[in-house]
C-alpha cells in the first residue's frame, strides 16, 4: 500500500462564462473561458491534514468538488489510492466514493431540512449497503454519540439544531461510510469562535480515532495552521506554494504567501505593523500574463509578465516563483 | 472626565412575537468618548449590531427600544421624533454596513449618492458637493477618483465599494461612525487595506468608531476599548490590550483561548462546552452560568451587574464581588 492517499496530477478546470450564441453573433464577440484551476499538482499522504487556503476566487472549492466527483476537470488526473479516478464510468465512481466524503461550508444548506437527522445520516449507509435494519438505527445512534450528539436527536429534524450540531451531523454524515479521506470545505466560516473551537477539536479527535486523511480547504490561515501538517497556497487557480504548516509561518517563500501572512491581523499585539498590500485579485476571466501575481507582486521584474514560473524546491517547499528561483529574495 | 461623545445607559430592546417578548439587548451601558474607537465583540446573537442599530433609530418594527437612554454629545436622542432622527442619522452619525453590494443603491451612479448625502446634510453647492465628493473617493483610496466617481457601484470590485460606503459615511463629517462588520465580506488581504483606511480617516476627522465585529484580530489592531457582549448583555468592558491579554470574565477568557492564533503550538483549542441560549431560554441569574467553568451557587440566582475594575474597565461576573460576597458570608 503506498503512503500517498491521493494524488493530484495538472488539474485544470474551465468554466465557460461565454454570452449566448445570438449575443455573439451580433456582438461579435469571441467565447470567453474562466480558469478556475489551472495546472496544480499535489500530493496528500495517508493520515495527514493537507490544507488550500487562497483568497475568494482562488479555486479552492473547484479543487474541492473535482476531488470528490461534482465536477469533471477539463485536464488533469486525480489518483486515489493508485486508482485513476474515471468519471465516465458511473460504476467504478460508486465503489471509489464511498471511501472519500464531504463536509461542507453551510450547514443550514448541506442538510435536507425535510429529512429527520437519522435519515441523513442513514443515507450513504442504505446507499452503499453497510448495514441492514435495526442494524442501520444502532449504527446512526452510535455516529451521534461519536460527534457529540445523543442517539435521541435522530427522530429530530435539522431545524431544531444550531449552526455547530449541524456541522456535528453534518461530520456523522461524512463518517457513516466509513471513508478514508475527507473533504472539508471552510468547515468552520459559518460558526462563531466558540463553536469552530469545538469543531476543530472533534475534527482532530475524529483523525486520531479513525485515522482519518483530510484536505482542508479554509480562507482562515490561523485556522489552517492549527489544523493542518501541509499547506498548499493558491493564486487565481495555480498553486503558487506549498510547504510544510510550521515551515510556511516562519519562513514563506512566494511574495504572495508572504502577504497573506502579513495581512492576518495580530492578536497578539506584538505592535508588528501590517505591510500595507496593493491592489485585489484581478478577474479570472482575463488574468494577467505570465505569473499572475505580478501585477500585485513588489519583486516582480520582466520576466514574470511573460513565462509562467513552475514551482521549484526551495529549501523543502515547492514555490513557484522566479524571484525565488533565481535567488533574488 | 469630559462628558462621552455618546452614552448609552441601560438599553433594553425588545422584539415582541407570538410566543412572547424576546429581549435582544438586556440593560446595556457603555460611553465613547470623543475621538476614540470602541470596539463591540460577540458571537452571532449577542446583539452587536441591534445595539449599533438601536444608536441610529433603525430598529425593524415591531423591535423597540424598550427602556434605557441615548445621548450624543448631551442631548437624549432615543426619543427624539422620526425627523429629528433622520437629520442626526448621516449627519452626526454614519453608517458602515457588512455587505457593500446591498448598502449603495445600483440604479445611481456613486457620484449621484455622494453628492446626495452630502447636499442633505450641508448647505452647498451641486459643484462643491462635487469636489467634495472627487476629494473624499480621493482620501479613502480610489484610484483616479474624478473619472471613476460617476461610475455605477457594480463597477467597483468589493474592496473599492467598501471604501465608497466609507466615503458616503463620512460625507457629513459625522462626529460617530458605526462600522457594522465592516471587513467581513471581504478577502484577508483587502481586510486590512479597508481597516485602516476607516482608522486613518476617522482619526483625522476626530471622529469615534463604534467597531461591531466578530473578529478579535481585527479589534486587536483597531480598537482603543472593547465591549464583549453575551446574549444581550454587557459581560466585560475595557481597554483592548487588558481585555486581550488578561481577560476577566470566564466568557470572554474562553472566547479567547477558542481562536487559534497562528503562533501557538499546542494540539488543542480551549473550548466553552455548549453554545449561546437562545434569546427565549436565556437562564435564570448570569446568562453565561451554564457554559461557566467557575460557576457557583449565586451565578443561579442572581444576575451579575456589571462591577468597576479599575481604569474604565468593567466586568460582569460575581467572582470578582469580593467585598458584596464577604459582607453575605457574614
Amino acid at each position: 500500500m503506498s503512503d500517498v492517499l491521493l494524488k493530484v496530477e495538472g488539474l485544470t478546470r474551465y468554466f465557460d462564462v461565454s454570452k449566448p450564441w445570438l449575443n455573439r453573433v451580433i456582438e461579435r464577440e469571441e467565447k470567453q473561458f474562466l480558469t478556475a484551476t489551472a495546472d496544480v499538482n499535489f500530493e496528500i499522504k495517508r493520515g495527514e491534514t493537507f490544507a488550500l487556503v487562497g483568497e475568494s476566487g482562488s479555486g479552492k472549492s473547484t479543487i474541492a468538488k473535482m476531488i470528490v466527483g461534482l465536477l469533471e476537470p477539463s485536464a488533469g488526473k486525480i489518483i486515489f489510492d493508485g486508482q485513476e479516478m474515471n468519471f465516465a464510468s458511473g460504476a467504478a465512481m460508486r465503489t471509489l466514493r464511498r471511501r472519500f466524503q464531504m463536509i461542507f461550508q453551510d450547514p443550514f444548506a448541506s442538510l435536507n431540512p425535510r429529512w429527520r437527522v437519522g435519515d441523513i445520516i442513514a443515507e450513504p449507509i442504505r446507499t452503499f449497503g453497510l448495514a441492514k435494519g435495526a442494524e442501520v438505527t444502532r449504527e446512526v445512534g452510535r455516529l451521534l454519540d461519536t460527534v457529540g450528539l445523543s442517539a435521541a436527536d435522530a427522530g429530530k429534524f435539522p431545524h431544531e439544531f444550531s449552526g455547530g450540531q449541524r456541522q456535528r451531523i453534518a461530520i456523522a454524515r461524512a463518517l457513516s461510510s466509513k471513508p478514508e479521506f475527507i473533504v472539508c470545505d471552510e468547515p468552520t466560516s459559518a460558526l462563531d469562535v466558540s463553536v469552530q473551537a469545538q469543531i476543530l477539536n472533534l475534527m482532530r479527535d475524529l483523525q486520531d480515532e479513525f485515522g482519518l486523511t483530510y484536505l482542508l480547504i479554509s480562507h482562515d490561515l490561523s485556522v489552517v495552521r492549527h489544523m493542518s501538517n501541509r499547506i498548499g497556497v493558491l493564486y487565481l487557480g495555480r498553486l503558487v506554494e506549498v510547504a510544510e504548516g510550521k515551515r510556511l509561518f516562519t519562513d514563506p517563500k512566494h511574495p504572495y504567501s508572504r502577504m497573506l501572512l502579513d495581512a492576518v491581523p495580530d492578536l497578539a499585539l506584538s505592535g508588528r505593523r501590517r505591510r500595507q498590500v496593493e491592489g485585489e485579485i484581478p478577474n479570472p476571466i482575463s488574468p494577467p500574463s505570465g505569473c499572475t501575481f505580478h501585477p500585485r507582486c513588489p519583486h516582480a521584474f520582466d520576466r514574470c509578465k511573460r513565462e509562467i514560473p513552475q514551482p521549484v524546491d526551495a529549501d523543502g517547499s515547492l514555490t513557484a516563483c522566479f524571484a525565488v528561483e533565481e535567488g533574488r529574495i | 472626565m469630559a462628558e462621552p461623545l455618546l452614552s448609552v445607559r441601560d438599553l433594553v430592546v425588545e422584539f415582541p412575537t407570538r410566543r412572547g417578548t424576546l429581549r435582544a439587548l438586556d440593560k446595556v451601558s457603555f460611553d465613547i468618548q470623543e475621538g476614540e474607537v470602541l470596539g463591540m465583540v460577540g458571537e452571532s446573537g449577542a446583539g452587536k449590531s441591534i445595539t449599533g442599530a438601536a444608536i441610529i433609530g433603525l430598529i425593524e418594527p415591531p423591535g423597540r427600544i424598550a427602556g434605557g437612554e441615548i445621548w450624543l454629545r448631551g442631548q437624549r436622542i432615543d426619543n427624539l421624533a422620526p425627523e429629528a432622527l433622520r437629520r442626526i442619522r448621516g449627519k452626526r452619525i454614519g453608517m458602515v454596513f457588512q455587505d457593500p453590494l446591498t448598502s449603495l443603491n445600483p440604479l445611481y451612479t456613486v457620484a449621484q449618492q455622494l453628492i446626495e448625502t452630502i447636499r442633505t446634510h450641508m448647505d452647498v453647492s451641486e459643484k462643491e458637493a462635487r469636489a467634495r465628493a472627487v476629494a473624499l473617493l480621493d482620501r479613502v483610496g480610489i484610484p483616479a477618483a474624478a473619472r471613476r466617481i460617476d461610475d455605477y457601484p457594480h463597477h467597483f470590485s468589493g474592496g473599492m465599494r467598501q471604501r465608497v460606503v466609507i466615503a458616503l459615511a463620512l460625507a457629513a463629517e459625522p462626529e460617530l461612525v458605526i462600522a457594522d462588520e465592516p471587513t467581513t465580506a471581504l478577502d484577508v488581504s483587502v481586510q486590512a487595506q479597508i481597516i485602516d483606511v476607516l482608522k486613518e480617516i476617522c482619526a483625522e476627522r476626530g471622529a469615534a468608531v463604534m467597531l461591531i465585529t466578530h473578529d478579535m484580530g481585527v479589534i486587536a489592531e483597531t480598537a482603543d476599548r472593547v465591549a464583549v457582549l453575551y446574549a444581550g448583555r454587557l459581560a466585560e468592558i475595557g481597554p483592548v490590550r487588558e481585555v486581550i491579554t488578561a481577560a476577566e470574565h470566564p466568557y470572554t477568557q474562553g472566547l479567547m483561548g477558542s481562536i487559534p492564533t497562528l503562533t501557538q503550538t499546542s494540539d488543542r483549542l480551549v473550548q466553552i462546552p455548549g453554545s449561546m441560549p437562545r434569546l427565549n431560554a436565556i437562564p435564570p441569574g448570569c446568562a453565561f452560568n451554564p457554559r461557566c467553568p467557575k460557576v457557583f451557587d449565586r451565578c443561579r440566582v442572581d444576575r451579575p451587574e456589571p462591577l468597576d475594575r479599575g481604569d474604565r474597565r468593567q466586568v460582569a461576573c460575581w467572582l470578582y464581588d469580593v467585598v458584596k460576597q464577604e459582607a453575605g458570608n457574614v
